[in-house]
């Protein structure tokens, strides 16, 4: 919303600039979005007078005048027809940027003939969107007046209002804040009645579901034409187009009093009545602008014999339209519903003023004053002849008084005001108190309890004042204030950037399409207004989004990513169905090596991994094979587990097929582990770490090489030696894996290093022996082994 | 006597002639070893008169202690110079590159969540975390946003569709709904990572990823939020602003910060409040403790009486106060990121360029980052 510093200054009395406007605006609750001042704009601009203006003599349609100017005489080559001697206009000397074209005007001949400045046009200055020949002016103007005051233009506060305080939607509503804050005097808003001089000839009916009051009055004998150059140039200062007198003076009350009106061409109302009833099924309005709309049971139309003729609170019809040719208008001061006239925006996908002010909440007792001044004003600007008022319904009850301990004050807000301060506060801004009684004004059904009217008296004594005090000291946990899930979800994330990875943070819905590729895509977790359609389905896997993430850094590029990712995924729409996922992506395109070395990126993904669950805490996980899920490559990828039932992640190759779906070049390497599968740690009551045995007695290691079937994993080999005996054997680790010359067809050799840590005495050559023949035994039972001569 | 002198001549020459350890053992082995020319001569001595003994002995063994420290120190000599010949042949190109390596990043947004964390942590406040998909009352409802009210359309809310019962979820459009599920226990069966009910007093901080159907520089479809919440009995306005003050000189780690508390309103706070950072916009972007523009940085209040009641805490026993951040916002300003969409690109440069090392946990001794 708009206003400018005179309009304000018709309601408050006030020296105060522009700026300490805006100050005080802020910092009473009033968010200013920018100040637009056109002073700025004009500043090189003035009044002239043409005193001179013949043909040029190499142009027809030009002429080269002899100015007077604020610089003295100047020849100015003019193309304006209306360029004539004795014309009062606006001048722009050379140097001047001239805004509505966008240049900077230089000494250059026109044909010939130099021009020493120029003459503007509206549309040139940018104070009209059309024009035609140069400005105007009135010949009183002096040369060398500015072009800002010849214009009477003004700076213009545009600024935002909150849901709460509809009452700031008028500009009298803001005098009566800035009065409270102290910059001014608020000058009397009360309205006088205008006396009708006839009864009214016209029915007047509400539905109080629909339209709790409504108000209205004929009057006769207006002519309506183009509204006074005063009125057009407040609203046009506002950013509002004027209409007809009769629109505008409707549109300044909405302005002035945020009190919306509308005017019918009485001549077109039929049946001698005017109602506010709930639309019928079937029923359909040509509004004002231009559409046509299917009203239903829940919107409030306004309506006469022949029907809808407009829909209540939120835009006439064009049927009844007032136009140049009006001479009876009825004029309509209602109060609509709040909630109803938000719905009905909402529902029918329409906007205006009225609407934008009735779905906040309009002052419920200002509905017959507001006609009563808007008489005033059609009587003066438009004649006529006015009926008597009309009310049909009743305006919703005032708010009530409460109960206000002024002691709640300081408790809620910390500062210290006297009661006579804040009795003077709330009497400012229209409160009526009583001792410890306070009743809100009708114009501020924001205010329902004590807390409201601390903000009231806080804000008018200004944030500012808000005494700074420390938060009183609270018993503290003890050992950090985060939990083990979140402490992991930070230490995932920096063990990951230790490892090498980037850290992402990507949207949490994708692509239908994508999301079903990987198990998601249900109707129930589909937004209904998604952004884009692309972004259309909560993720059920953050990885589609980091192999787009991959793809596209390779399309710049970059093909060598490495990305990770902790955030939520999502299996359904409740709060059970939102896990904690850490994902990390490899694009596998190391640079090349002098070196050559080239192990399989796979083992290193996995190490980062083993890596991430051990910072964890994670207990050892069995991994297994053939399981995982769709979307990876079946030879390449596994799952590690807990057991079966407790898959804690998966990892490998990505599937070369849901690559080219994702429109990705592979190959990729990923994993997706679940942060909230991993079991937490038992709490303990201390920090002590369990005692430290360190052996005296050296360990040993003995080689083994088995004969295995091909396919037989070698995790499944040395599984079982681990279990031989778990007091000697310490470690198990393969160190070779041979097929060809000397192992038979379709099995291969598998070499295993044996770590065996003897606690107690060293161990015999016996003792080794039975222990080596139980480990040969181990994995022959497991998965049929048989030791490799 | 000749013959020993002879002798030692000759070994003496061949120790010398030995180009390498091994030939030197062999020189070694033929005067020492066990039938070695010096040897032998002393398996002699044995059958000697004790006169002859007397008189050959000490010559001989005196050979044998020379020619063994003869040998002892060629074979030193020898050594070091295998060891240098060795290691000449060892050397590397040292100017050729590592494996490579890739450069991890912790996220910006993530890196100033930490750092949130960390000056809140100090403050006492707890971490409370709660679901991205919320029910139409957690989000709204409770928090005191009637039904229908154009207070909603504030939010531009992401929707989910009609359950059976009728029902819409919505993304979060804030992190509030955590205020409830802290103060107000359900029966609901939550993981026991969402926050469930807690007894006042109340001090915790809710940072998580929120929702709303938007997108400009400085407005992206998710972004993230912290939330405070204090429950006590005394805490008053003054003490939110004493927090907020705190926490934004702490957090931007310079004296130049210049802040400004100005009344607002959001339905869930009475009195509301944004609080302002003091900043100039004049080249184009943002630059804080300097120039006449404030940017807002932090909307907050005195939680609402009603919502108060909706999660069953009596108004007139107990008080406090709420704020939300933008954590995203925050990086922007205090790291110079210009626009909020970067942050949700995954390019690997911006990454490298705007991440943290994982090493840059924030910590009380080293500051923030």
């Amino acid at each position: 919303m708009k206003f400018t510093l005179s309009w304000l200054k018709e309601h408050l009395d006030t020296t105060a600039t522009a700026a300490e406007v805006v100050e005080a605006m802020t910092m009473a609750g009033l968010e200013v979005e920018h100040v637009e001042d056109p002073a700025a704009k004009l500043a090189q601009f003035t009044v002239a007078k043409i005193v001179e203006a013949v043909q040029h003599p190499n142009a027809d349609r030009l002429r080269v005048c002899q100015v007077d100017t604020v610089d003295g005489r100047k020849e100015i080559v003019c193309g304006a027809p209306n360029a004539r001697a004795g014309l009062t206009t606006i001048y722009a000397p050379l140097g001047a940027y001239v805004p509505g074209s966008g240049i900077t005007l230089e000494a250059r001949p026109v044909r010939g003939v130099v021009s020493n400045g120029m003459l503007c046009s509206a549309k040139e200055l940018e104070v009209a969107e059309e024009s035609d020949g140069i400005v105007e002016l009135p010949d009183g103007l002096a040369v060398g007046v500015s072009a800002t005051e010849a214009f009477g233009l003004e700076a213009v506060i545009d600024f935002e209002v909150t849901p709460n305080r509809p009452d700031w939607l008028g500009v009298v509503g803001i005098a009566r804040d800035l009065a409270a804050v102290g910059l001014g005097k608020l000058k009397d808003p009360a309205v006088a009645a205008v006396p009708g001089k006839s009864p009214l000839s016209l029915e007047i009916r509400v539905d109080g579901d629909a339209c709790p009051v409504f108000a209205g009055r004929l009057i006769r004998g207006v002519k309506n034409g183009p509204s006074p150059a005063w009125l057009q140039r407040k609203l046009i200062a506002i950013g509002l187009r004027p209409i007809s007198a009769l629109v505008d003076i409707t549109n300044l009350m909405s302005y002035d009093r945020c009190r919306p009106l509308h005017v019918y061409d009485a001549a077109k109302l039929s049946g001698g009545f005017v109602e506010a009833r709930l639309g019928k099924a079937g029923e359909r309005l040509e509004a004002l602008d231009g559409k046509t709309y299917e009203i239903s049971a829940e919107v409030c139309v306004i309506a006469d014999g022949s029907g809808a003729i407009g829909l209540g609170g939120v835009m006439g019809g064009e049927s009844t339209k007032v136009s140049e040719a009006t001479t009876e208008v009825f004029v309509e001061s209602a109060y609509f519903d709040p909630i109803r006239t938000a719905q009905t925006g909402r529902t029918l996908g329409i906007g205006s003023d009225a609407q934008y002010r009735f779905a906040r909440g309009v002052d419920t007792a200002f509905v017959t004053p507001g006609l009563e001044l808007a008489t005033k004003l059609i009587l003066e600007i438009c004649g006529g002849e006015p009926s008597e008022v009309r009310v049909a319904g009743h305006a919703p009850a005032p708010p009530a008084a409460f109960e206000f301990d002024h002691a709640y004050v300081k408790k809620l807000s910390g500062l210290t005001v006297s009661s006579a301060r804040i009795e003077a506060i709330l009497t400012d801004l229209g409160f009526a108190v009583r001792g410890e009684m306070v009743t809100p004004p009708t114009w501020r059904r924001d205010v329902e309890g004590k807390a409201d009217l601390v903000e009231e008296v806080a804000r008018i004594e200004g944030f500012g004042a808000l005494p700074s005090t420390p938060l009183p000291e609270m018993p503290r946990a003890v050992g950090g204030v985060l939990t083990v899930r979140q402490t992991r979800m930070r230490n995932a994330r920096r063990a990951m950037a230790a490892r090498g990875y980037a850290e992402a943070v990507t949207w949490s819905f994708m692509r239908t399409d994508w999301a079903r590729l990987f198990g998601g895509g249900d109707q129930a977790l589909r937004l209904s207004n998604p952004i884009a359609s692309d972004l259309d389905c909560m993720r059920p896997s953050i990885l589609p989004n980091l192999i787009d993430a991959a793809a596209r850094n390779a399309r710049q590029g970059f093909a060598d990513a490495a990305v990770f990712e902790v955030g939520p995924t999502f299996k359904g729409d409740q709060p059970a169905d939102q896990l904690t996922i850490v994902a990390a992506l490899v694009a596998p395109h190391e640079p090349r090596r002098w070196d050559g070395g080239h192990a399989d990126p796979l083992f290193a993904l996995k190490a980062d991994l083993m890596a991430l669950l051990d910072e964890m805490g994670a207990p050892p996980l069995q991994v297994v094979q053939g399981h995982a899920s769709p979307w990876w490559h079946p030879g390449r990828s596994a799952r590690l587990q807990l057991g079966p039932k407790n898959v804690i992640a998966e990892f490998g190759e990505l599937h070369p097929r849901i690559l080219k779906d994702l429109d990705a070049e592979g190959p990729m390497l990923a994993f997706e582990l679940d942060l909230g599968a991993i079991p937490e740690p038992k709490k303990k009551p201390t920090k002590t770490r369990p005692a430290l045995a360190l052996s005296p007695l050296m360990p040993l290691t003995r080689d083994f090489a088995f004969l295995v079937d091909q396919a037989t994993p070698a995790g499944e080999v040395v599984r079982p030696i681990l279990g031989v005996d778990k007091s000697l054997i310490a470690d198990a680790r393969v160190f070779d894996i041979y097929q060809g010359k000397g192992v038979p067809e379709g099995q291969k050799s598998v070499a295993v290093e044996v770590t065996v840590q003897p606690t107690e005495k060293t161990l015999t050559d016996a003792e080794i022996e039975a222990l080596s023949a139980k480990i040969v035994a181990a994995a022959e039972k497991a998965v049929g082994a048989k030791l490799r001569s | 006597m000749t013959d020993l002198t002879k002798l030692e001549a000759e070994l003496a020459a061949a120790v010398e002639a030995a180009s390498d350890v091994a030939a030197l053992e062999a020189v070694r082995v033929a005067a020492l070893g066990k039938s070695g020319s010096v040897s032998e001569l002393l398996k002699t001595l044995g059958a000697m008169s004790p006169d002859e003994r007397r008189e050959r002995g000490p010559a001989i063994n005196g050979l044998r202690d020379r020619i063994a420290a003869a040998i002892a120190e060629r074979k030193a000599g020898l050594e070091a110079g295998e060891l240098d010949a060795k290691l000449a042949a060892e050397r590397v190109d040292l100017t050729l590159p590592p494996p490579p390596e890739r450069r991890g990043r912790v996220h910006p947004t993530m890196q100033v969540q930490d750092e949130m964390i960390a000056i809140f942590a100090e403050m006492g406040f707890g971490l409370a975390e709660g679901p991205d998909i919320e029910d139409d009352f957690h989000n709204f409802t409770a928090l005191n946003f009637p039904p229908k009210h154009p207070a909603r359309e504030m939010h531009d809310t992401f929707w989910l569709p009609e359950d059976e019962r009728g029902e819409r979820k919505v993304l979060r459009t804030h992190t509030s709904p955590v205020q409830i599920r802290t103060m107000q226990r359900t029966n609901e069966k939550l993981p026991a990572w969402i926050a469930n009910g807690q007894e006042p007093p109340i001090r915790i901080i809710v940072p998580g990823r929120t929702y709303r159907s938007d997108s400009d520089a400085t407005h992206t479809p998710m972004f993230h939020q912290l939330e405070g919440l204090v429950i006590d009995k005394a805490i008053h306005m003054g003490h939110l602003k004493w927090t907020l003050e705190t926490f934004i000189s702490r957090f931007f780690e310079t004296p130049l910060v210049e802040t400004r508390f100005r009344p607002h309103h959001f339905p869930f706070t009475e009195p509301s409040a944004e609080m302002d950072v003091r900043c100039d916009r004049s080249g184009g972007e943002v630059r804080i403790g300097q120039g006449d523009d404030w940017m807002e940085i932090v909307g907050c209040g005195m939680v609402h009486p009603n919502v108060l009641k909706n999660c069953g805490l009596d108004p007139d026993v107990w008080q406090g106060f709420a704020f939300g951040f933008g954590i995203d916002r925050l990086g922007m300003l205090k790291y110079g990121m210009p626009d909020l969409r970067d942050m949700f690109a995954s390019d690997v440069r911006w990454l490298e360029h705007f991440g943290f090392s994982a090493f840059a946990a924030p910590n009380p001794a080293t500051g923030l980052s």
